[in-house]
């Protein structure tokens, strides 16, 4: 597939992650908000939210000015070269720069300057997975900086809080996690899980767990159980939206596991907010699906002029 | 109900404010972030800072902003970023520039706490994530300030906003929801640590 061909579909699926939130996203910020007392600050919040979505997705604005670092998972079969998507997928991000759909949001680690195009060393990542089968999957996760920062990954045994090398020390360290939050990644977040791999895989699978739906159930027994119980007894903490206080402190649970070495057990959590941006295009046969929706041209009337970046 | 304001705020007007409290302000404000807080760190007194920001907000905020065809600007983004980098050099800010409020996300440290209370201003947390919204608070782009040096996000937008919500998280008289949030969550945590249904299964 060439690459000219595929750069319409990536820019509309950054444009159209970046402007609004998927649905199992949006149903949970409404069972949250409808829980609140009417008038509260908590349910002023989410209403304040769910309208952000709403006119987000009709101005086709960035839900959030923070447009993240952008992740792309991608799994392509034999007939589409890695370096192809790979270089298609930069093509995208700096057309999304271009056309304010994204924030010049990437800056060099050592000079501080802002790379103006987005496409620096590392950014955005790019995770392929190649597959036997023909196709082409790209799921975007645009994760903010808040949320990011309050990620956590721990090395079991840990004293501090009583963790063992077992799901009740995995418990601990997500219950942990979620306390020391507070309401810094713009709760009520949802939080992906990894047990086990070593220090980059279990991030990696950590976030790649956000991209499941939140009314899913885990193929896994056990850790189904765990991820149902825990998202509803951490409400008790009562963070609540922003950390104001609320019966609603996370959206959701995700855990999985990679196996790891015996002298290692690795619990790593990511934390995304409730600005929870996932977008997932798919190639089916000579169409493109966006979020399982044939996808459709972006709306008109974003011409905007570009922003003229310096330093 | 949210309590409207009108900026510029007088110290007495401001130490009325307390923890909790919802408000919805309106007037002009300024943004800065980490390098605008940087480079205030580095001077002893920039005026036309002074001029803008003077008994009014500084908003923690770099913005999406698009130029449109006419030349002028338009906020399209404008949600708080976290607020806590700011705090080695927010005190001094402060004080230097009587700000009365600053806005973001998060909360502050014990430094900006004891300022807050020293100076008589208020932290007042917006709803991260709140991009859109607060953008259609803001009515006018007054101008941008140091956009060469700084880059977009990290100038500091001089901006006219109306009816913008937030509510009160640390106030003048040394309270902050922020360290009472964290104790009572650090005791239900520890409860639901103790309290697993799973073990010994």
């Amino acid at each position: 597939m060439a690459i000219e061909a595929l750069v319409p579909p990536l820019l509309e699926l950054i444009r159209y992650t970046s402007s609004g939130l998927a649905k199992d996203v949006v149903a949970a910020l409404q069972a949250a908000g409808e829980r609140e007392e009417p008038g509260s600050r908590a349910h002023n919040t989410f209403r304040l939210m769910l309208e952000n979505v709403r006119r987000a997705r009709e101005a086709s604005a960035p839900i959030c000015q923070d447009t993240g670092t952008l992740i792309f998972y991608v799994d392509h079969g034999p007939e589409v070269l890695s370096f192809d998507v790979e270089e298609a997928i930069f093509q995208a991000v700096r057309l999304a720069t271009e056309k304010s759909y994204l924030r010049p949001n990437t800056v060099d680690s050592v000079t501080g300057a802002n790379i103006a195009d987005n496409v620096g060393l590392g950014s955005p990542h790019i995770h392929l997975h190649p597959t036997r089968e023909p196709g082409l999957r790209v799921r975007l996760m645009m994760k903010g900086g808040g949320c990011e920062n309050v990620g956590a990954q721990y090395s079991l045994p840990d004293a501090r809080i009583g963790a063992g090398r077992d799901l009740d020390g995995v418990r601990r360290c997500i219950i942990d996690a979620v306390h020391r939050a507070q309401g810094f990644g713009c709760a009520p977040g949802t939080v992906g899980v990894c047990i086990g791999g070593d220090r980059v895989i279990g991030y990696a699978e950590s976030k790649e767990q956000l991209f499941r739906s939140l009314q899913d159930t885990n193929p896994d027994p056990a850790l189904d159980a765990l991820e149902k119980e825990l998202t509803g007894s951490l409400n008790a903490l009562n963070i609540g939206p922003m950390g104001w206080g609320g019966k609603t402190t996370i959206l959701g649970v995700k855990i999985g596991q990679r196996a790891r070495v015996p002298a290692s057990f690795f619990v790593s959590v990511s934390y995304m907010c409730w600005a929870y941006r996932k977008g997932e295009l798919r190639r089916d046969g000579e169409r493109w699906l966006l979020d399982d929706e044939p996808l459709a041209a972006p709306p008109p009337g974003r011409t905007a002029v570009p922003l003229r970046v310096t330093g | 109900m949210p309590r409207k304001l009108e900026l510029p705020l007088s110290e007495s007007a401001v130490r009325e404010l307390r923890v909790g409290d919802e408000i919805e302000f309106s007037g002009s404000l300024v943004t800065g972030r980490d390098a605008a807080h940087k480079y205030l760190h580095s001077v002893a007194h920039d005026p036309s800072f002074d001029g803008m920001v003077r008994g009014r907000f500084l908003y923690h905020c770099g913005p999406v902003v698009r130029r449109e065809p006419d030349g002028s600007w338009r906020v399209v983004a404008a949600g708080p970023t976290t607020s806590i980098r700011e705090e080695p050099y927010q005190a001094q800010v402060i004080e230097t520039y009587g700000v009365r409020g600053i806005i973001g996300k998060g909360g502050m440290g014990p430094k900006t706490l004891a300022a807050l209370q020293k100076h008589g201003a208020v932290y007042v947390h917006a709803i991260g994530g709140l991009a859109v919204v607060l953008a259609h608070c803001v009515t006018r782009v007054h101008g941008v300030y140091r956009y060469e040096e700084l880059g977009p996000p990290e100038a500091m937008w001089h901006l006219e906003v109306k009816d913008f919500p937030a509510v009160i998280t640390m106030d003048s008289h040394g309270g902050s929801l922020h360290a009472e949030m964290e104790a009572q969550s650090q005791a239900a945590a520890r409860a639901l640590m103790e309290a697993n249904p799973f073990r010994g299964r």
